[in-house]
């Protein structure tokens, strides 16, 4: 559980043809862009429930 | 010299810098220790704890060149130039399976360096030689990097001196750099980064609200470096840039994520301001928390289309970032931002200074020349050290073509990834021999380094399909080029587990399973 929760992120971002368009834009930001940056703080909470997990 | 100077930007500028030096030699009494000491000088006495590591980490990952360089890549082709994105998202999941059991080793056996660690591991003299050489070798051309984005900011500022003038402010900025470095070791680059990250932040922050907001917003920004690269490529059909990956490259943008994420932490620097970290708690802790400068990186990268889209004009890339800042911002604030990018080369110069001074004197010198030393020698060595590397990251910049530093640069991170086997390999399992590894690490620098030869340039992808004297032409018929370190250090992968079935070695090993557990050494 706690190492497909830290693969994910990782699937995701290398996944390229899953963003690799502009549409959907938001706030005018392509989605290639904006997706990866949401990805980051994404990535940060998979880290953190994996800690939370494999601490006891 | 100074006729073009501006005047404003150029006093705040020095205000910052020298307000970073006093704070670079009264480091040498902060968490005070005998700085006599290997230990104390080269690594903080290993008691930072989670804030000062998520600074001093921050600052020493996210550097001056990054900030200047991957916008550079945006602003020439485009999406491409995001995949340092991709790769600061796959590195953090990974090293929170990697390093709490390479601190919690180190921790329990005193070690300060990657070499240390391989040596304590397999006992093999040989490997933990090539893993030390590679760390210098790679770190070398790094910093000279760092004085290219030093360089950059200040020649922004107006400054343009012939001959040996020209030079001048670096060499300035480095001698300081190099006097608080000897002094207060890794004490100092961890004070400093306070400073430098929070200054980086203020700058991002501004860029990103005030920058669209003159420029009429994100969609405006987007259409009009759209709109940029359509007009490019119509006239250079050839060209590969846009808004998104063109086809060919989707595989060199995966690829080059994850083989530079593989290559960061073999670098010296990034041991150095790991190891240092008080507890496994606290590594632990940054991998958690560090994306956020990963975050500040991707709107960094945002900045290159922002340069588009303000119609900068530059002589290289590399000078879109100091021109946009010129033109968007008031002269106090640009002067602001470029003493935030200038700081921003000084921390991770120092650190990998340190970084490869501690490699240099543990695992070079005292194994092969004088292996008597005391700790203090040690620490007397390292300092020294430490003033050749700055003072040989100099010289490159001086005599030899900026491109030079470039290409070493790129090839540094084909080289760094090949201690990864050992490295990373070595922290779950003793099933690969020492021996099979130094071979594996060998025909990985080779393959690495001669696929990087176009015959004509250096360059870090290769397509896969290879034209093999004697043996003829191989295709894996993928259709795509691949980051060469990638490939590189699969075969150096192969080529050691290959071996290590044949080569079996009965040669101690210093760690036992137990040493691995950082929670249980808590």
């Amino acid at each position: 559980m706690k190492f497909l929760l830290l693969f994910v992120p990782c699937i995701l971002a290398l996944w390229v043809p899953l963003y690799n368009s502009v549409p959907p834009s938001l706030f005018g930001i392509p989605f290639f862009f904006w997706f990866q940056l949401v990805l980051v703080p994404v990535s940060a909470l998979t880290i953190l429930a994996a800690d939370r997990i494999g601490r006891d | 010299m100074f006729a073009h100077l501006n005047v404003v930007a150029t006093a705040v500028f020095v205000f910052f810098f020298a307000l970073v030096s006093v704070l670079g030699f009264a480091a040498a009494r902060w968490k005070a220790g005998d700085l006599a000491h290997i230990d104390e000088w080269g690594l903080g006495g290993r008691r930072f704890g989670r804030w000062i590591t998520w600074f001093l980490l921050g600052g020493d990952l996210y550097t001056a060149y990054t900030v200047i360089a991957v916008p550079a890549l945006v602003f020439g082709v485009g999406a491409f130039g995001f995949f340092a994105v991709p790769y600061t998202i796959i590195i953090y999941p990974f090293l929170y399976l990697t390093l709490p059991r390479l601190w919690a080793v180190s921790h329990k056996h005193g070690y300060m360096t990657a070499a240390d660690f391989v040596l304590g591991r397999y006992s093999h003299k040989g490997l933990a030689l090539a893993v030390a050489a590679t760390g210098v070798l790679a770190t070398m051309p790094y910093i000279a990097l760092q004085l290219i984005g030093l360089e950059k900011v200040i020649s922004a500022l107006g400054f343009s001196g012939q001959g040996i003038m020209a030079h001048a402010p670096i060499t300035i900025a480095f001698v300081i750099l190099a006097l608080f470095t000897y002094r207060s070791g890794l004490r100092a680059p961890a004070m400093i980064a306070f400073v430098k990250d929070a200054m980086i932040y203020i700058f991002v922050i501004a860029a990103i609200v005030i920058i669209p907001y003159e420029l009429g917003g994100f969609a405006a920004i987007f259409e009009a470096a759209g709109k940029a690269f359509d007009a490019r490529v119509a006239a250079n059909p050839k060209l590969a840039a846009g808004l998104t990956l063109q086809p060919g490259q989707v595989g060199p943008y995966i690829t080059l994520a994850v083989g530079s994420a593989m290559a960061l932490f073999m670098y010296p620097h990034a041991l150095t301001g790991t190891l240092a970290a008080s507890s496994g708690r606290a590594i632990r802790f940054n991998m958690m928390t560090l994306p956020a400068y990963s975050v500040a990186l991707g709107l960094i990268a945002l900045l290159g289309l922002m340069a588009i889209a303000a119609g900068v004009k530059t002589a290289t890339p590399q000078d879109a970032v100091p021109q946009l800042v010129l033109w968007a911002f008031p002269n106090w604030f640009a002067g602001f931002c470029f003493a935030a990018i200038a700081l921003g080369a000084l921390v991770p110069a120092a650190v990998m200074s340190i970084g490869a001074a501690n490699t240099f004197t543990r695992n070079i010198w005292k194994p092969f020349i004088h292996p008597a030393m005391s700790p203090r020698q040690e620490s007397v060595l390292a300092k020294v050290v430490s003033l050749l590397v700055k003072l040989g990251a100099l010289v490159v910049i001086f005599v030899m073509p900026t491109r030079f530093a470039l290409d070493l640069q790129l090839l540094g991170g084909v080289w760094m990834v090949q201690i990864f086997p050992a490295m990373i390999l070595g922290l779950f399992t003793r099933w690969f021999s020492g021996p099979a590894l130094l071979i594996g690490w060998a025909a990985g620098m080779i393959v690495g380094t001669a696929l990087s030869w176009t015959g004509t340039a250096w360059s870090p992808l290769h397509a896969l399909k290879w034209d093999i004297p004697l043996i003829g032409h191989f295709d894996l018929g993928l259709g795509f080029a691949a980051y060469n370190g990638l490939t590189a250090v699969l075969i150096n992968f192969l080529v050691a587990a290959a071996l290590s079935l044949a080569l079996r070695s009965s040669a101690a090993d210093q760690t036992s399973p137990a040493d691995y557990d950082d929670r249980a050494l808590a």
